[in-house]
């Protein structure tokens, strides 16, 4: 039943990345987007996302559940070293979720509408650097439980160059995402060169950033290199993601939106799973080398049994109605 | 100010400022589908403008309670990691059971907000509905949640170690119905009362008296049969309390002295120093016969618990009262509600007839806010009740009281922007009975 439960934490942490990564890439689009566009994109997106939104952050109450009801320790640990980055995420959570209903949903329209923008704007930034940050801190051996101070133990957790290059990663992830994902709801052709030159910008940008990773964990002693010149599953998935970067730079003005939609979510998912087979089973590396592991912080018995019951039991409502809802509104796009 | 105070107070802030709006989240949909039930049945177009006019409050307050519900999953940690290291696979089983119920209710409120004239309409309806079972259900089982903190179960508790971890019976522990039975009332009557005061009040203005009728009654039919139970669902409560948590039972009554024959003290402020209250209304024996069903029976004092394990008293035992107060100040609202409804029709067109409801507006609220306090406080020194001590699970991290200051800013900033926006909604509400203007579906569709 561990392993149910460990597919779910997978899949609740795919879909977050996924659905609410395009989400997240909102923003971050509107924040490098000229005026001019940026109402086109609060329009497409809008159009597009609108009717999932609602469900897409659910997924991380999911991950998080499943964190605390199967992990304890990992989700206390983490809760009281990445403390600070944590807090300006939820933040970011904040301010994104209501702006982006708030600029909805104000019956009048005003000067308050750039308020709700540039909150929505730079908490969507916020909120996937620091969920990046996390997970770079977390694998990144800079947390130590038994440092001495302030200092170690609650800023160099996360503070490093390796975990704000990971986040920096997954913030352009997002933005690649949503780009590749409005190529599809262009609905002329100047808007369809316009998301094609923002997703190459992004391709390009993702590419340069997961460089930066390497390179910050080379600087920072993370053994992420070396491990993978000897592991040929991430190093292949890794380079098979990149070929279909370049295949999405290269056809992205004449693919299909499904085909360029499927071969963006297959990259991301493809670079999630590298890393996650990567460093399966670990999910902390503490200071030192010791690691937390879903083997030997999960709650077994009872509570990881009863646990993936409850996911699989849940699954049964949430997945068909989720694909529904996704199905019609795809559907009445298309009949347009 | 201390980190566990500080933690404390980030968590009342936070949970205070949830507990709103996810009871608002709630209990709207229920409203909105029983208008777009009549909407439905009757074809008129005020009921659909009203049924869209809730369902965006339905969906500022969603955003707003999901929202404010993630960092709460977040807080457990930050300021209580040691606590969530061992409650986390006990009473998880809610948790998991609620995220299933939040996902629902998410999907259906995209059904529901984005499905207008796109699916056949009975369907269109039903997932409204199920936005309104699916928030109630979320509701309940986080209740559950907090059950278990007052009535630990499903663990043995040996050595200071928990073992035989059983989350079902975690789940059901002895608090579960109770607790979760008062509180689904208390959101009923809150936000049952608080629509109404509001349309009670825009009624008053003078201006499209037929839709803000509708929306009062309907609000306050559920509002009013919620009000009129509460005080049974109240008993139960306080009987099953008196049991289970003689401490907070003693802190809600100051009940100092272990006796027989105790009266129940309304108001007063209790001394505890002195060990007494002051200024106080005493009905003798009541205590006993509404703790016991007997009015000779012993209620357990305070002086059975060493002091370390008292809940502060003073706050506890005022909150009872504000809480119990308002509970019966709306029950009397209910009443004249319903008797004007039968008997005098007059005067639900009276001026001070709706002055009491918009009086009565915040007033729900405030006795849930109280009643919460009631529960949280009266619970402490423990964070699980006999088991762990809040002081003993708050974090290590020095310095929360910045993170108080920054959410109880932010959240501050929440409430008066999503009042604004209600203020705006408001605002934009069509008139009647000028049907011939094309006035409602301009107001959504420059949203849509």
């Amino acid at each position: 039943m561990l392993y149910v439960v460990i597919v779910f934490l997978i899949l609740a942490v795919l879909m977050y990345i996924l659905l609410g990564g395009a989400d997240f890439g909102a923003g971050i689009l509107e924040l490098t987007t000229p005026n001019r566009m940026k109402s086109k994109i609060r329009k497409r997106t809008y159009e597009t996302i609108g009717p999932i939104w609602e469900a897409n952050h659910m997924w991380l109450i999911i991950t998080i559940v499943i964190l605390f009801v199967g992990f304890p320790a990992i989700y206390s640990l983490l809760s009281i070293h990445l403390h600070i980055p944590l807090l300006l995420m939820l933040f970011g959570i904040i301010g994104r979720g209501t702006a982006f209903v708030f600029r909805h949903y104000d019956a009048v329209e005003d000067e308050m509408q750039r308020v709700y923008n540039w909150i929505f704007a730079y908490s969507s930034f916020v909120t996937p650097f620091f969920l990046g940050l996390i997970f770079g801190a977390a694998v990144g051996g800079s947390i130590n439980p038994d440092a001495p101070d302030f200092l170690a133990s609650y800023i160099w957790s996360w503070l490093n160059a390796f975990s704000v290059a990971v986040g920096l990663f997954t913030v352009m992830i997002c933005g690649f995402l949503t780009a590749v994902f409005l190529v599809g709801e262009a609905k002329n052709d100047a808007e369809r060169r316009f998301f094609v030159t923002r997703s190459r910008l992004f391709i390009l940008a993702t590419v340069l950033a997961g460089g930066i990773v390497f390179l910050a964990a080379e600087l920072q002693n993370v053994p992420l290199v070396e491990l993978l010149i000897t592991e040929w599953v991430t190093l292949g998935i890794l380079f098979l993601a990149t070929l279909a970067m370049i295949l999405l730079w290269l056809k992205l003005p004449t693919a299909t939106k499904s085909f360029s939609r499927l071969l963006a979510g297959a990259v991301v998912t493809a670079i999630l799973l590298a890393f996650g087979y990567h460093y399966f089973p670990d999910m902390v590396i503490l200071q030192g080398g010791e690691n937390l592991t879903l083997f030997n912080s999960a709650a077994l018995g009872k509570p990881i049994e009863t646990l993936a019951w409850a996911l699989l039991i849940g699954s049964i409502f949430i997945l068909p109605s989720l694909g529904y809802l996704l199905y019609s509104f795809q559907k009445e796009k298309a009949e347009y | 100010m201390e980190d566990l105070l500080a933690a404390r107070w980030q968590m009342a802030v936070s949970l205070g400022f949830h507990i709103i709006f996810a009871c608002i989240g709630m209990v709207m949909p229920f409203f909105m589908a029983t208008s777009h039930y009549q909407y439905l049945k009757t074809k008129k177009q005020l009921y659909k403008d009203l049924t869209k006019a809730w369902s965006k409050g339905v969906a500022i307050f969603f955003v707003t309670g999901a929202v404010s519900g993630t960092v709460l999953s977040f807080e457990l940690g930050l300021l209580w990691p040691k606590f969530m290291l061992h409650a986390g696979p006990i009473f998880g089983m809610p948790f998991s059971l609620e995220g299933t119920a939040f996902f629902i209710e998410a999907i259906a409120l995209g059904f529901f907000l984005y499905g207008w004239n796109k699916f056949n309409p009975w369907f269109h309806w039903f997932t409204g509905v199920i936005v309104g079972i699916s928030g109630l259900a979320s509701g309940i089982l986080v209740v559950a949640a907090n059950g278990w903190m007052n009535s630990p179960a499903g663990f043995d508790f040996v050595d200071g170690e928990y073992r035989n971890i059983d989350p079902i019976a975690a789940m059901f522990n002895d608090a579960w119905f109770t607790q979760a039975l008062h509180m689904t009332l208390a959101a009923f009557v809150s936000t049952g009362f608080a629509v109404a005061g509001i349309h009670a009040y825009l009624m008053l203005k003078g201006k499209n008296i037929a839709f803000h009728r509708s929306a009062f009654t309907i609000a306050l039919v559920f509002g009013s049969v919620a009000a009129l139970l509460q005080p049974i669902s109240g008993d139960l409560s306080a009987k099953d309390i008196a049991v289970r948590q003689p401490a907070k039972l003693a802190a809600m009554e100051a009940h100092f002295q272990t006796g027989e024959s105790v009266p129940l003290i309304i108001g007063g402020i209790p001394d505890v120093e002195k060990k007494e209250v002051n200024y106080a209304i005493e009905i003798p024996g009541a205590l006993s016969f509404l703790a016991h069903g007997d009015f000779e029976a012993e209620v357990i004092g305070l002086d059975q618990f060493p002091e370390e394990d008292h809940p502060p008293v003073l706050i506890t035992h005022i909150a009872f009262q504000i809480m119990v107060g308002l509970g019966m100040a709306l029950v009397g609202l209910s009443l004249l509600f319903l008797f004007s409804t039968w008997k005098k029709k007059v005067w639900l067109d009276a001026r001070w007839f709706l002055w009491l409801f918009v009086i009565g507006t915040p007033l729900g609220f405030i006795a849930l806010e109280a009643g919460w306090t009631v529960t949280e406080v009266g619970r402490q020194p423990w964070i699980i009740y006999g088991i762990l001590r809040t002081e003993d699970a708050v974090s290590p991290i020095p310095g929360i009281q910045y993170s108080f200051y920054l959410f109880t800013a932010v959240y501050l900033s929440l409430a008066v922007v999503v009042t604004f926006l209600l203020m705006r909604q408001i605002g934009a509400v069509p008139s009647y009975p000028s049907q011939d203007i094309p006035s409602s579906d301009t107001s959504t569709s420059s949203t849509f």
